[in-house]
């Protein structure tokens, strides 16, 4: 589970943020929604522990990130938080089937397969394994994207516009899917977005 | 999955990237084991076979052309020399011993030298089958004589005129092999020994033409000196004759300062190749560091810790060092086998030898070292990734 307060955050000479607590339990669906430049990357890296906030608590599975730093972070981040971005980015000299493995291999999880072949099974993708993410279109490299994001069994997964470079069906297809498999790791789930497509399939929104 | 293994896959995706580092690194460190190695068997060569041999005896001319040609057998004879002189010269009170040698002709490229039983025990070489030199025509052969002819005891073969080729046979006077020596890496393994009265036999024709006697004349002495001053008096006592002494270690010294700069300048050529190949390591590094940016971003937020990247990035470096170390021997071993057939053809040495030296060990300590270096600022670049900002920028 999710827990902010009093989230600030300031940009060296540049804008300040000051973002409503927001509370997102396992299992639940957290949509952030906000135009550009209302700082809704700004609180996803800070939801990650990818930036430290000027003022406030983030508190992912009872753990607060802002007393955490270095390795711990890298560490904790890697095992509880699940990212999925805009457009999805894989390690290009790596399979499909070694980008699934590499977060349990960074995490300092055991490597284990059988999960990755299970999870791209779940996402239709179980005939892609030995590829290149190259060789995926966008909307198969955004399903990869979620498969990798769920592998480690975070606590929370944080989806940053990862509908936006998609057409309607894929972006239907992908949201059901983050949905579904996010609820089955039981992970709580948090979008942030603009993309006014999904807003009436959530209920608990919160608007920047 | 493991660090080395997204390290490997990282330098072998693009090749392109990556060959022409691998390329230099190879070809530099390829060249300077190369140098190490020649320069070290020769010198071995030299050295074993100067062996206690103070001063060379023999026909005026160029001092190293005599040292050359009767310590090394790699040059022809200044000429001959009256064997009653060279006698004298041997009884004189500062001259402990010598070692007379007559040649001129060969078999199958290999010298046949008259000499006496002094001369193999001067390098200590043993027999490995059969029995010594004794009565004319009877020739004890060195070990890669045995093995390049395939002559075997009870054997018998013609010696040619010259010392390189076999146009003008002595078909009259047959040698018999009685012996062969064991290998012992001296000058003695190439050569075919005799007493000297075969060698005079041989010649007893044309010298007898010329209106000689052929066993007046021999070729040079290998002297071992009883006191020093023999190099300051024998000139002198020598000045009236045809004959000279010369020192092999002093020739051998200036044979080597004039090799050297050749050899420097290779070495410095070598040791530019190195710094342009590191130079290509490092900004093969960089750049494959700045288009995986991203990449390395999604990596941290994926658990991996600053140090994890700092160490993939070190690790793709020396994988680069380390296999252009491994393609650079192996370019080298290749190099010294066929390098080493041509020196055996020309100058009858054996340098193929597949053993890493000191030296080289020493070259691939340094080349990992500057291979670090040049990975270090790439790595450190790696650890300074700011996620936050590379991953909003895409």
């Amino acid at each position: 589970m999710l827990r902010t307060s009093q989230l600030r955050f300031r940009y060296d000479g540049g804008p300040s943020f000051e973002f409503p607590d927001v509370v997102c339990d396992s299992r639940q669906h957290l949509l952030l929604l906000g135009e550009s430049g209302t700082g809704k990357t700004t609180l996803l890296h800070l939801l990650a522990g990818m930036l430290k906030p000027t003022g406030g608590k983030v508190e992912v599975d009872g753990q607060d990130l802002t007393k955490l730093s270095g390795k711990a972070l890298d560490r904790f981040r890697g095992a509880r938080i699940g990212v999925v971005f805009q457009t999805a980015h894989f390690v290009q000299s790596l399979t499909v089937e070694d980008n699934l493995l590499l977060p349990q291999f960074l995490a300092g999880k055991p490597v284990n397969k059988a999960r990755a072949a299970e999870l791209l099974r779940r996402m239709n993708l179980e005939h892609k394994l030995k590829q290149s993410p190259r060789a995926l279109s966008i909307g198969e490299q955004q399903r990869v994207a979620i498969a990798r994001a769920l592998i480690n069994e975070p606590a929370i997964v944080l989806a940053d516009e990862p509908t936006s470079a998609l057409d309607d069906k894929n972006a239907a297809q992908v949201i059901a899917l983050l949905e579904e498999q996010a609820a089955l790791t039981g992970a709580a789930l948090v979008i942030v977005t603009h993309d006014q497509r999904l807003k009436d399939r959530f209920a608990n929104r919160v608007t920047l | 999955m493991n660090l080395f293994k997204i390290a490997r896959r990282n330098i072998t995706v693009k090749p392109l990237n990556t060959i022409l580092s691998l390329v230099l690194l190879a070809f530099g460190v390829g060249i300077i084991s190369l140098l190490i190695v020649v320069e070290n068997r020769l010198q071995d060569q030299f050295d074993r076979n100067i062996k206690d041999i103070d001063l060379v005896l023999g026909a005026k001319g160029s001092p190293l052309q005599l040292i050359l040609a009767n310590v090394y057998h790699i040059d022809v004879p200044t000429g001959n020399i009256s064997r009653r002189e060279a006698e004298r010269i041997m009884k004189h009170p500062y001259i402990e011993s010598g070692i007379p040698l007559a040649y001129g002709d060969n078999y199958a490229m290999h010298r046949i030298v008259g000499t006496t039983h002094a001369y193999h025990e001067h390098y200590e070489v043993e027999l490995t089958e059969g029995v010594l030199f004794d009565a004319p025509y009877t020739a004890t052969i060195g070990a890669a004589v045995a093995q390049t002819t395939g002559l075997k005891i009870g054997d018998t073969f013609y010696s040619a005129h010259g010392l390189k080729d076999a146009t003008d046979v002595h078909a009259d006077h047959a040698f018999t092999v009685v012996g062969i020596y064991a290998e012992s890496g001296s000058v003695i393994d190439q050569l075919i020994l005799t007493p000297m009265e075969s060698v005079w036999g041989v010649h007893v024709e044309e010298a007898e033409e010329r209106g000689e006697n052929p066993e007046d004349e021999i070729t040079a002495v290998l002297l071992k000196k009883k006191n020093a001053l023999a190099i300051v008096t024998l000139p002198n006592l020598l000045r009236e004759t045809n004959m000279q002494i010369a020192l092999p270690s002093i020739e051998i010294n200036r044979l080597q300062t004039n090799f050297g700069i050749g050899m420097q300048t290779l070495r410095a050529i070598a040791l530019l190749i190195m710094a342009i190949s590191f130079v290509s390591v490092f900004i093969s590094l960089y750049t494959s560091l700045r288009d995986r940016r991203y990449e390395l971003a999604l990596m941290r937020t994926m658990g991996a810790s600053r140090f994890t990247l700092f160490a993939l990035i070190l690790l793709e470096g020396m994988l680069l060092t380390l296999a252009g170390i491994a393609v650079g021997l192996a370019t080298s071993r290749v190099g010294l086998l066929l390098l080493g057939d041509m020196v055996k053809d020309k100058f009858r040495y054996e340098i193929a030898d597949m053993a890493l030296l000191e030296g080289e060990y020493l070259l691939m300590i340094i080349t990992i070292f500057v291979g670090v270096l040049a990975s270090l600022l790439p790595a450190i670049a790696a650890v300074r990734i700011d996620i936050s900002k590379t991953l909003a920028d895409g």
